[in-house]
Formats: C-alpha cells, sequence, structure tokens
C-alpha cells in the first residue's frame, strides 16, 4: 500500500543522502521524494512517497526515525490529508493541434508558461491523479519533456463544531 | 584561548578521557601526529595496518565498555578501516574515528589520497561528521563521543580536513550536547513491563535469550537476579557470551546456527521467549517461518528498530536492558512466591533431559592428532582462574571457542557477530591488552583468519602487548571446508591453504615468540610454557583437518533440526592416521 511520509530533518550537508542511502541500503521503495527547506532554515521538510506491506511500513518509520539527522517522522496517509504535485510539460503542437492543447490546459486550469511556434509549455498543479489525467491526453499531441515535482502533502486539521467559549470568570471582589 | 585544531583534537580527546589511541599517519594529518609527539597523557599505538587500527580500537572498546579510538589518514587509510567501521556496526561498539581529509579547497577535485570519507562510511557509521570550521571542531567531537557511546552504541566517524588541523580557533569544550533529533528510549515503558512481568508469571516453559545488549548495559546482575529468582533457563548468543556464566547451572550454553542443543530445543518448544539485548539474527531464527511455533515473545532492546524487523513481537519494551530489567526484577521480587524451581520442575526435567540426550562431545583418542575442541577445553580448564580475555576469528575454531569456552565474567570475550570478519580476533586481543595490561589476553584464531592481520605482530612486539595466539591451523578455511563437505560433496574449491607459514618462524621473525604444540601429550605443558612468557606468542597446534562443528543448523532450517554429527555418508581421513605435518611436509589432500 502506498504511504506518504512527511519528515523534518536538519537542514545539513549530507542529511539527504542519510535518508535516500536508507531506502536504498535497505531495499525499501522510494516511489518520489521533495525536499526543501522551511520557515526555520536549519530544517527542512521532505515528502517521501513509498509502499509497502504494514511490517516494511513500521521498519521505514523506525529506521527513518533512528537516523540522527531526522528530527520528526510523519506518516501522513494515516489520516486525512491534502496532497499537490506540479508538472511542467512541454507538448508538441502542430498548427491543427495549437487550439486543442490550449483547451485541455484551460479544462485543467493549467497555466501556459511557455509558448514556441511547435510547442506550449504547461503547468499543472493538482493531487497525483489529476496531474496523470492531464499528462494522458496531452500524450496524443506528443509530449517533448515532462518534469514533475514529486507530491507534498500535508495534514487536514480536524474539523470540529464551533464550540462556545468558555466564559472568563467574573471577577470577585 | 587560541590552539590549532590539531592541539583542539588533542585537548578534546584528554577531556574525553581517552588514555590510548590506536593510529597510522600519513600526510594530511601529519600536524596531529605532530602535536601527540608532544605529550604524553596520551599513548599512541602505532599499527601496520589501519584495519588493525580499527579492530584494536574495537578490542579495548569491548573489553572496556568506553569508546576505542582511531585515528587514520584520508584515502587509503580511510577505505582500510572501513572494514572495522562495518563490523563495529553490526555489532554495536562504540568507537570514535579520526580519518584525515585533503585540505578544505580540495575537496572533490580527486586530490591526491582523497577519498569520500562521509560518503564511504554512511552505511556503516552510526553517524559521521566533515569538520568544514576549526570553530566547530570540539563541539564535533563532544558529539561524536556522546553519540558514539549513547543508546545502542557504534561507530562514529569524524573527518579533518587538513587545513582544519592547522588553523587556529578558539577553544571551548562543551559540557553537555543535545542533538535534536536523536532522543535514545532508556526506561521501558511501565505498563509493557508490567505486561511482560504477567507473562512470566504465567508461563509454564520460558526462556531467556539474552544478547549483546546485555553486555553494553552493564545487565548482567539483573540477568542473573531474573533467571534465579524466576528459575528461567538462560540461552545466550555468540555476542552474550560472559555476560552470564557459561557454568553457571541456569546457563543452557549458546544458542543458534551452532549452539547448544538443549539450548535449540529449548527455543522451539518453549512458551515464551524473553529477548533481552538481542536481534533475531538470522544465525539464531533458523527458518523464520518455524521459529518458536508455540511461543509468546517478550523482546526488551533499546533500538526500536531492532524490534519486529525479523520476528513478530508480542510484548515489545523499548528501553536500556539495564532499567528495564531493573523494573521487572522489582515486580517480579513481589510475586514470586519461593517455589519457583518446583513449578518450572516439568520444564526443567525436560531441559535435563535434552542435556544428557546430546551434551556437547567430541572424541580424541589418546594417540591420535589433536582436536580442535580438545586444545579449547584444556585452554579453557587451564586458565579459568585467571578471568582471561578471549578474542576470536571467524570460522570453525569461533564456533568451538563459543561451545567449550565458559566465560564466568561480562566484557571478556571479543568476537566478531555480525560482520564475521576473519582478521578480527589478533588486533582486537592486542587493543584488550593495551587497556589491561596485566590481565591474560587470550586469541583463539584460525589458520585462515590470522592469516589476514598478521602484519600486527610487529605492533605486538614494540608496543608490548604479550597476548598468546592460539592458531588452531588445520590448513583449510574450517567453516568453508565443512559446508563443501555436507552440501558440495566434498569439493574443496579454495578452501585448503596449504601448510604455510611456518607460524613459529612467522612470530619469531617479528621478535614475538612461536611455540607449536603438535602431540596430544604436549598440550598442557605447550600452553603452560606459552602463558608463562611475557612477549607475544604464536602457538601453532596443527589439529586434525577434517573436524566439522556440531551441532549445526543447516542454513534455512528450523531451530529443531539439527545435525549432530557427521552423516554416515561422508567419508574423511580418520585423526589415527599419521600426521603428515609433524614431519613438517603435509600436503593438503586434493580431492
Amino acid at each position: 500500500m502506498e504511504h506518504i511520509i512527511s519528515l523534518t530533518l536538519e537542514n545539513k550537508f549530507g542529511s539527504l543522502s542519510r535518508v535516500a542511502g536508507l531506502f536504498s541500503g535497505r531495499g525499501f521503495n522510494i516511489e518520489s521524494l521533495s525536499v526543501a527547506p522551511t520557515l526555520d532554515p536549519s530544517v527542512s521538510m521532505m515528502t517521501i512517497v513509498t509502499s509497502g506491506d504494514d511490517r516494511i511500513i513500521e521498519q521505514i518509520m523506525k529506521q527513518l526515525n533512528k537516523v540522527i539527522d531526522v528530527i520528526k517522522v510523519v506518516d501522513i496517509s494515516e489520516n486525512e490529508f491534502v496532497e499537490r504535485e506540479t508538472a511542467l510539460i512541454k507538448v508538441h503542437t502542430r498548427p491543427e493541434d495549437r487550439a486543442e492543447a490550449l483547451r485541455i490546459a484551460d479544462i485543467f486550469r493549467a497555466n501556459v508558461l511557455d509558448s514556441s511556434p511547435t510547442s506550449y509549455t504547461i503547468e499543472v498543479t493538482g493531487d497525483v491523479k489529476k496531474v496523470q489525467a492531464i499528462i494522458h491526453l496531452l500524450q496524443p499531441l506528443g509530449i517533448k519533456e515532462l518534469v514533475r515535482t514529486g507530491r507534498i502533502a500535508i495534514g487536514r486539521d480536524p474539523i470540529r463544531p464551533a464550540q462556545a467559549q468558555p466564559r472568563p470568570l467574573a471577577k470577585a471582589n | 584561548m587560541q590552539l590549532t585544531g590539531a592541539e583542539i583534537f588533542l585537548e578534546s580527546l584528554k577531556r574525553e578521557g581517552v588514555d590510548t589511541l590506536f593510529a597510522l599517519p600519513g600526510g594530511v594529518v601529519l600536524k596531529i601526529f605532530d602535536v601527540l609527539h608532544q605529550q604524553k597523557d596520551i599513548r599512541v599505538i602505532l599499527t601496520r595496518h589501519e584495519q588493525g587500527a580499527g579492530h584494536m580500537a574495537e578490542g579495548y572498546a569491548k573489553a572496556t565498555g568506553k569508546p576505542g579510538v582511531c585515528l587514520i589518514t584520508s584515502g587509503p587509510g580511510m577505505t582500510n578501516v572501513i572494514t572495522a567501521l562495518a563490523d563495529a556496526y553490526m555489532d554495536s561498539v562504540p568507537m570514535v574515528c579520526f580519518s584525515g581529509q585533503v585540505p578544505t579547497g580540495m575537496i572533490g577535485n580527486d586530490a591526491f589520497q582523497e577519498a569520500d570519507n562521509t560518503g564511504l562510511s554512511r552505511p556503516c557509521t552510526k553517524y559521521n561528521f566533515l569538520v568544514k570550521d576549526v570553530n566547530d571542531l570540539a563541539q564535533t567531537i563532544k558529539e561524536a563521543f556522546y553519540l558514539a557511546s549513547t543508546g545502542r552504541p557504534g561507530p562514529v566517524l569524524v573527518d579533518i580536513p587538513k587545513d582544519i588541523s592547522m588553523d587556529k580557533g578558539e577553544f571551548h569544550y562543551p559540557k553537555s550536547v543535545s542533538i535534536r533529533g536523536y532522543n535514545p528510549t532508556y526506561d521501558g515503558s511501565k505498563w509493557k513491563i508490567k505486561q511482560a512481568a504477567d507473562a512470566i508469571m504465567k508461563s509454564k516453559r520460558p526462556i531467556l535469550y539474552i544478547g549483546g545488549g546485555v553486555q553494553h548495559s552493564g545487565a548482567s546482575a539483573e540477568v542473573m537476579e531474573l533467571a534465579e529468582m524466576t528459575q528461567i533457563p538462560v540461552d545466550m548468543t555468540l555476542m552474550a557470551l560472559g555476560a552470564f556464566p557459561g557454568n553457571h547451572p541456569l546457563s543452557l550454553g549458546m544458542l543458534g546456527m551452532h549452539g547448544t542443543y538443549v539450548a535449540n530445543m529449548a527455543m522451539h518448544y518453549s512458551d515464551l521467549v524473553i529477548a533481552v539485548g538481542a536481534r533475531f539474527d538470522d544465525r539464531v531464527t533458523g527458518k523464520v517461518a518455524e521459529f518458536c511455533p508455540t511461543a509468546k515473545i517478550i523482546h526488551i532492546d533499546i533500538d526500536p528498530t531492532s524490534i519486529r524487523k525479523n520476528i513478530h513481537v508480542d510484548i515489545p519494551i523499548v528501553g536500556d536492558c539495564k532499567r528495564v530489567l531493573i523494573e521487572l526484577n522489582n515486580i517480579l521480587r513481589a510475586t514470586v512466591n519461593g517455589n519457583q524451581r518446583e513449578q518450572r520442575k516439568p520444564w526443567w526435567d525436560q531441559l535435563t533431559a535434552w542435556q544428557q540426550e546430546h551434551p556437547l562431545a567430541y572424541t580424541q583418542e589418546p594417540e591420535a592428532q589433536i582436536k580442535p575442541q580438545y586444545l579449547i577445553n584444556r585452554l579453557y580448564e587451564l586458565t579459568a582462574d585467571r578471568d582471561p580475555i578471549v578474542s576470536t576469528d571467524v570460522g570453525q575454531h569461533q564456533m568451538w571457542a563459543a561451545q567449550y569456552f565458559k566465560l564466568k565474567n561480562p566484557l571478556t570475550w571479543l568476537t566478531s557477530g555480525g560482520l564475521g570478519t576473519m582478521g578480527f580476533g589478533f588486533p582486537a586481543a592486542m587493543g584488550a591488552q593495551a587497556a589491561f595490561p596485566g590481565r591474560l589476553v587470550l586469541c583463539i584464531a584460525g589458520d585462515g583468519s590470522i592469516q589476514m592481520n598478521t602484519q600486527e605482530l610487529a605492533t605486538a612486539v614494540i608496543e608490548k602487548l604479550p597476548v598468546k595466539v592460539f592458531v588452531i591451523n588445520n590448513r583449510f578455511h574450517g567453516m568453508v571446508r565443512q559446508w563443501q563437505d555436507l552440501f558440495y560433496e566434498g569439493r574443496y574449491s579454495c578452501s585448503q591453504l596449504g601448510n604455510v607459514p611456518d607460524f613459529v618462524k612467522l612470530a619469531e621473525a617479528y621478535g614475538a615468540a612461536g611455540i607449536r604444540i603438535d602431540k596430544i601429550g604436549d598440550v598442557d605443558a605447550g600452553i603452560q610454557e606459552a602463558l608463562a612468557i611475557d612477549r607475544p606468542v604464536f602457538i601453532d597446534v596443527p589439529v586434525y583437518q577434517y573436524e566439522n562443528c556440531y551441532p549445526m543448523i543447516p542454513a534455512g532450517g528450523s531451530n529443531h533440526e539439527m545435525l549432530l554429527e557427521d552423516p554416515p555418508e561422508l567419508k574423511k581421513p580418520s585423526s589415527t592416521h599419521q600426521q603428515a605435518s609433524q614431519a613438517g611436509s603435509d600436503t593438503v589432500l586434493t580431492a
């Protein structure tokens, strides 16, 4: 089963290779990995998409926790979460396809970043299904280049019914 | 106070209480060696190979429980020490290795003797550092010792570029460290410990399965209390030998591939396995699907990744073995009703029956060639009152030493368990001898293994490390030959070593003593003679070549399916044949 793991780790030289090396050294799967600094520049946030049965995921979580540069590990996919991925797609366009390419981009609320006589570069952001769908639709036109960021995800905060705030006690004089 | 990086290195090591450094110089660490030359606080032992330096640091660490320290140069110095780092990582040995690196401005340029030290060591160290600023050096060294010796111990590498050792910086040694991504759990969950105590009280056929973690956490007394209070038998892994006395009535000996019959049967038929600081290694579990089919499993370990890695665990307890056992013993002390032995009688009757059915056994005909087991057993008996530290290499002799040398005290057993590094024993013994100059340190080696690090004879002689190396000489890679006999129809592919070198002459060439024991009647006298020499000694013991190590669980077999003796179809020369090696012309048989 697929899991999305969110890691907080030291933004230091070598931290990425410690995590990546753990996955390759122990034969764990990485489907995608993305990493960038957080508000605190000494800390990075990494999102790893991986897969495995419960036993393997338990080992992955424990092994990640054991990496000294890793500060916190959360299996985001255990609870509700939102995920996004951005793809840049350079699609080949013959004169008769240019309108179709723009139409597809429009349907997916994608942006055209660059245009040349024979191509458009389209930027699309969404969950993995949306990105895959637009790639699928653009493929018949001819995709010249495709770059994806890998997925990032964040947990949803729980939705609670609005509660009456406890009133501050009147001060007894 | 402004000091050079090299001086900061020295001052930091002194603050950490380092008294011995195993080292080999090179271009980029000359500044550090220059500083070491001008001080008297730390003994610097020059080794002949960086692997030797690494294993000596391991031997020092295993015998003292303190981190062993080595210092080596860049490039080939680093690649040579990798084996020792990997060995220490597998066996959780606290160790700090300092490596030289080319100047920071040249890193990545393929400079002379450059290697990516942090990249090379990453998968075989607990952590590693590249120091990029001399002002970070003291803090880095403090963190390195802290990481190496706390939690699950392990090797840590500190890579010091040449310019960092020469730069000047402010020296301030931190009093404490805090690393936000590193918070080992020492105290086990009280709730889980209570569950464990309940399970122990309910169990009819419990077994303690103790591992190297008991040595590292110093939990021998707690294991003893638990075992005696509850009358639970004790199985030891290879790494745990000595952590519980091998001659104690509750000890069943070593378990696993070459463990005793009773130790393996007890695991297989128990209803409760209490694993303490052990990791369910494949040499212990055998076939995982058939491992302990009727048992509940309690697993106490400081490393959460060890738990449920290979085997499903019912009651996991993450914590330091000693602290968890203190807590567990406190609960049990209030519950145990005094006649545990009585209640466990059916289980002990069964265990005794297994013990009597297949005890460890070998036959030594009086006029025949020396059997390896006989030699090791006599060595054990003749040195038992001297509480020796015993190191081994890897192979048949290691398993026989584990079976017959019944150690009584923790931190007296130096062996390479996880990585199985041939060549470990001799330098490890020297490291222990450096830590304890007055103690008897024995190395039980094979003729294959010892040849992987004989160059350290020079170190032993010059540094006056009087270790006694018994070379169990069967002119074979014995364990390889055993597998070839059992599973490859006796085709001895690359397992025959021939009758070279002459280990007596080899030792003498270096200025060490050499003794040969080749008659059964000379064994005791030869051992006594060796023990009386106050220099390093190589004792060459040509033994019967075809002895196999039993019991044996064939790879992939289940724990109760042990081979106990040579299968009848196996044909091999008898040990009573006239021994050719006595005439010095032993030619190896060609199959």
